[in-house]
């Protein structure tokens, strides 16, 4: 027995196995075990074989390739693409910024999963059906963010409130893009009427975030008011648009609002088609963040007292920062689902990204293109869709304090 | 209840605390502090002692008004509870408080967690509270922890952490709720002993604490407190060798 000891404390096991161990041991264990992977490996094999070649011999791509500016920006007017480049470029610079500021402590920011991220952008970049300026502007993109971020890393290291002055530098990008989005001041002026695609999805969907998270945390804090109007507000406001469908509150907008005010009074269609969003989706946030603030242990706020700390001061430095912590996955995930709702604004006749698709296989010469054109949503949809849930799992990451 | 007011500045200069007759019910039914008296002067070192649920919590809480009471006066360095809600921040203020379960702030450092106060509550400017808070970390052996997170540190750590953040609000009293009763045994005795130090340095402490050492060298007066009445007040050497309540020596009897 001693020896066997001495030899197995001198000689630790190792646990490392091979890949064929693994998929004895995982795939193949059983006889149903491997019945069911083999069904399963040819159903899938089926599939993928099915779609390639329907993707490589069937599909028309061409419906992509033609209406590709339809699809980005809509009817924005061509000779003005420009100040869509300049915004585009405006958003890389500061995307950069942000990331070599927020990663300034890393020993690096290209790490290899980012050179690979990177390396995937700039092929897709050059590989991409269309001219040559087009590739090496989108080049120039991604140039933007490394250079920034490189930049953003030296600055972020020696001037430390750096990221108090990019918030607010991000805030007049956001008026500057939206100048340069709507012209006038000495630039052709672009109605909203002519924006659409990818361009007015993303433009809905930021604004309506912005606008609908301090809202939201504003109902969450006045739901559990001690003071009976803000509360019985809150909670009105809560459960009247959670029970109500988007779809409806969106037609309320569009259509409604219309025949109560007068010609020349109405809000702009996206102004309203941002207000229901916003409106709606602040509702549910309210009850994430609540449930982030159910989660903030009492004793947090006695000490907080305890130290002399007035309520406002208790609700913005101790309970709202854990609070708003817990809830990101969550937040994150409202977000998520209004960005893939302001699809439904097709239904009443916005041109964002699924609208404009619509309105191009209306056309005689795409008509049936569907799987196509529906395709290329979907992948668009999922590419920022997934970029969210991985940022607010970077977020969660850099938050996390070790409790 | 006039003469004390008549006479402010004087109690002002020798007594931190004084309740007097202090009720408390919880909900309508539960009559939890049931006339409870207590005076603490300056410099002094009160330790309350007592069976678990009989109100120690609820009454050392009065003192800085996380408790509300219905019936009786507090007065806290001067300044009446009772009446003047407007008072409760200034207390608090003057006041610091550590709990049983630390209650630090989890998603500041340790050094964030000491100066928050000073710089929201007090205005300091930053370097000041960062200069004030790096001496109580030393004082209370966590220097080298002031830039780690309160979940990377050990119970007893945090729970000095927390002493030097209430701290760093220069408070005139200190209060003390079971500090050490969360902690596992080994840690006991690095809490206790930055608590002597503090009722060395001529703190006016008030301190729920079943640690008999503690309270056998430390304090000045022990005070038993059972089912919402203080039952005994005595010096240390009475408390623990002639009390003269039997219920005194009956609580005595289970934890000695
Ligand atoms: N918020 C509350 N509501 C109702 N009862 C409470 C509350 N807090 C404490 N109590 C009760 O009051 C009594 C005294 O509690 P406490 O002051 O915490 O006692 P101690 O600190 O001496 O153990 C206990 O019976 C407890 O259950
Ligand atoms: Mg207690």
């Amino acid at each position: 027995m001693k020896t066997l000891e001495n030899q197995q404390l001198s000689q630790p096991k190792i646990t490392r196995i091979t890949p064929k161990e693994w998929l004895q041991q995982n795939l193949f264990s059983t006889w149903y075990n491997s019945l069911l992977t083999i069904v399963l490996l040819a159903g899938i094999s089926w599939g993928i074989y099915g779609f390639f070649k329907w993707a490589i011999a069937v599909a028309e791509w061409e419906v992509i390739k033609v209406n590709l500016p339809l699809f980005m920006v809509g009817r924005y007017p061509k000779d003005q693409y420009w100040r869509i480049w300049l915004i585009v470029g405006i958003i890389s610079s500061f995307a950069g910024l942000s990331w070599g500021v927020i990663g300034r402590k890393a020993a690096t920011l290209f790490t290899i999963p980012v050179l690979i991220v990177l390396g995937i952008i700039s092929a897709i970049s050059l590989l991409i059906p269309g001219a040559v300026p087009f590739k090496l502007l989108l080049i120039l993109m991604v140039g933007l963010v490394v250079g920034n971020g490189w930049i953003g890393k030296q600055l972020g290291n020696k001037i430390t409130t750096l990221g108090r002055w990019l918030s607010f530098g991000w805030f007049i990008a956001f008026l500057l893009i939206l100048w340069l989005m709507l012209g006038g001041l000495g630039i052709k002026s672009v109605s909203t009427n002519d924006w659409g695609g990818l361009m007015l999805t993303i433009f809905m969907a930021v604004v309506s975030i912005f606008l609908s998270f301090p809202l939201g945390v504003l109902l969450a804090l006045g739901r559990q008011s001690t003071l009976p109007v803000i509360k019985i507000f809150s909670i009105a406001y809560i459960e009247i648009f959670r029970g109500l469908p988007l779809i409806s509150i969106l037609f309320m907008g569009q259509i409604m609002i219309p025949l109560f005010l007068p010609e020349g009074m109405r809000p702009d269609r996206v102004l309203r088609a941002i207000l229901g969003l916003t409106l709606f989706s602040s509702a549910y946030l309210a009850e994430n963040v609540r449930g982030g603030l159910q989660s903030v242990p009492r004793g947090q706020i006695e000490a907080a007292k305890a130290l002399g700390l007035n309520t406002p001061l208790v609700l913005a430095l101790i309970v709202l920062p854990q609070a708003l912590k817990v809830a990101i996955p969550s937040i994150v995930g409202q977000f998520i689902s209004l960005f893939q709702d302001t699809t439904l604004l097709a239904i009443v006749g916005l041109v964002e990204l699924l609208g404009m698709s619509r309105s191009i296989l209306a056309q005689p010469q795409f008509l049936g293109d569907y799987a196509e054109v529906y395709l290329f949503n979907g992948i668009l949809f999922w590419i920022i869709c997934y970029a969210m849930s991985l940022g607010s799992r970077q977020l969660e990451k850099k938050l996390n304090t070790g409790h | 209840m006039t003469q004390i007011r008549d006479t402010k500045t004087q109690i002002d200069s020798d007594i931190g605390i004084i309740a007097t007759d202090v009720h408390k019910w919880y909900g309508n039914h539960f009559h939890v502090l049931r006339g409870v008296s207590l005076t603490v002067k300056r410099g002094e070192v009160v330790v309350i002692m007592g069976p678990s649920g009989s109100g120690k919590s609820t009454f050392i809480r009065t003192f800085n008004a996380l408790e509300e009471f219905q019936k009786g006066s507090i007065i806290v360095d001067g300044i009446n509870l009772s009446h003047d809600i407007k008072n409760i921040e200034a207390i608090r203020r003057e006041v610091g408080m550590v709990f049983q379960q630390f209650n630090l702030f989890p998603h500041l450092s340790v050094l964030e967690n000491v100066t928050l106060a000073p710089i929201w509550v007090r205005r300091w400017p930053k370097a000041k509270a960062e200069e004030i808070a790096m001496q109580l970390l030393e004082r209370v052996g966590i220097l080298e922890q002031a830039q780690k997170f309160p979940g990377q540190l050990s119970g007893g750590q945090q729970q000095r952490v927390a002493i030097a953040r209430a701290l760093a609000m220069q408070p005139k009293i200190m209060l003390f709720d079971e500090p050490t009763s969360a902690l596992d045994p080994e840690m006991v005795r690095e809490v206790l002993d930055v608590m002597r130090n503090l009722a060395d340095s001529g703190m006016t402490m008030v301190v729920v604490t079943h640690e008999v050492g503690f309270a056998r060298e430390v304090a000045d007066r022990i005070v038993l407190m059972a089912d919402g009445i203080l039952v005994e007040e005595a010096t240390p050497e009475e408390f623990f060798q002639n009390a003269k309540e039997e219920r005194t020596r009956k609580f005595l009897s289970q934890i000695l």
